[in-house]
């Protein structure tokens, strides 16, 4: 969304600024002044900044997001292991307390920066802008952003990503993206994490959680996948790796470039 | 809970818009928030009173205009009423829509009283007298 070319003028509020609207002038001193902003301009401003430092040291930039405990940190531990001596990585964790994640991280040998939120519900990217600030980013190839645990908040708050992740935990049930259409609307890629529990919970049917997604209008793909014994693991780091040719590709193509992804 | 987060930031927002107009004073925000932009209209009223309170905001009226669901066909073209959850195209079916509204989250206008440009030696009173005037008028 611009404030420059009308992009922001949708057919909900188009009404508002066509003559005869709301905004019409009114007497007696009362003055209305035409915004049109979005709330969270100042955010976007920092995570459009982010992703310029992401873009100019050529790092690709993974938001991860789900409930807690859906798997994101042993998703994370099992991805390292596999590639760490291929890419650099780093990962920035959002937890409302405690360094136990990044802790876990770290024990893989990859730098973690621990956000901690205190009640905050989501990171947001003036959180994510101090954290790189402690991170090197030309010596890196992928950052990965665990974000607080919740299907709610995150969603809302840009933080330069180039690519937003939702995972959705077998324990959970298949019809979270029904439920939770903001944040499964979101992501770019979707995880349905913690298969290996599919044999006993056998009332999660992948193909429901599928349904649910199309219903959302959702084009993201879904792969189904277990940290735990490997199971989806490739198709998972496939992803990846086309994720980082494709960036690396736009950087050639546009060296100095601030678009988004 | 991050409703409260959200009104910081726009009050944060109306605060320079009050300083670039030369308001002296916020009578109401105009929001258009769309279902699907992740806020919620009711709890986002309850954190406004927290965050307008001691600004130039601080007496101000937040009017919430909820914004509808629609979605455009890459099918079938048409461009249709739609639910949060079940974005598919209206006339057709088709799964393969792109909303059109209803995930924004847009400060769309506000009201406010100017202050006066100060003539000489008349600065404050000419001020005070149109706040006046505009208090007895509404």
């Amino acid at each position: 969304m611009c404030d420059t070319c009308g992009c922001n003028v949708t057919p909900g509020n188009a009404h508002l600024v066509q003559p005869g609207g709301r905004l019409s002038k009114t007497s007696d001193g009362r003055e209305a002044v035409s915004v049109l902003h979005g709330l969270l301009d100042a955010n976007d401003h920092t995570a459009a900044h982010n992703r310029e430092h992401f873009n100019r040291h050529g790092v690709l930039a993974v938001n991860l997001m789900s409930s807690p405990g859906a798997g994101k940190t042993s998703l994370l531990e099992a991805t390292i292991e596999v590639l760490k001596e291929q890419f650099s990585i780093a990962v920035i964790e959002g937890d409302l307390e405690t360094e136990n994640d990044a802790g876990r991280i770290r024990a893989h040998g990859v730098p973690a920066i621990q956000i901690t939120t205190g009640s905050a519900c989501h990171l947001d990217a003036h959180m994510v802008h101090d954290a790189l600030h402690q991170l090197d980013l030309g010596a890196l190839d992928i950052v990965f952003i665990e974000n607080v645990g919740n299907l709610v908040c995150p969603a809302s708050f840009d933080l330069g990503q180039h690519r937003n992740i939702t995972l959705l935990s077998v324990p959970e049930g298949d019809d979270k993206p029904a439920k939770y259409p903001v944040m499964f609307r979101a992501a770019d890629l979707v995880l349905l994490s913690k298969c290996d529990l599919l044999p006993v919970l056998d009332d999660f049917k992948p193909e429901n959680a599928r349904r649910y997604l199309q219903e959302l209008a959702s084009r993201a793909p879904i792969i189904e996948l277990s940290a735990k014994n490997s199971d989806g693991m490739d198709s998972w780091l496939h992803w990846l790796f086309t994720e980082l040719e494709q960036l690396e590709h736009r950087s050639d193509e546009l060296a100095a470039t601030s678009e988004p992804a | 809970m991050h409703e409260l987060a959200i009104c910081q930031a726009l009050i944060d927002q109306v605060e320079q818009i009050a300083l670039e107009q030369r308001a002296q004073q916020v009578l109401s925000i105009h929001l258009g928030i769309g279902p699907l932009s992740g806020v919620e209209a009711r709890l986002l009223q309850q954190a406004f009173f927290v965050a307008r309170a001691g600004g130039v905001a601080a007496g101000a009226e937040l009017v919430i205009d909820s914004l509808p669901v629609q979605v455009s066909c890459d099918h079938c073209g048409q461009t249709t009423d739609a639910l949060p959850a079940r974005l598919l195209c209206g006339a057709c079916g088709n799964w393969r829509t792109r909303l059109v509204s209803g995930d924004e989250m847009q400060l769309q206008h506000i009201e406010l009283i100017r202050q006066t440009a100060a003539e000489p030696g008349e600065s404050e009173t000419s001020t005070k007298q149109q706040h006046e005037r505009v208090n007895q008028a509404s």
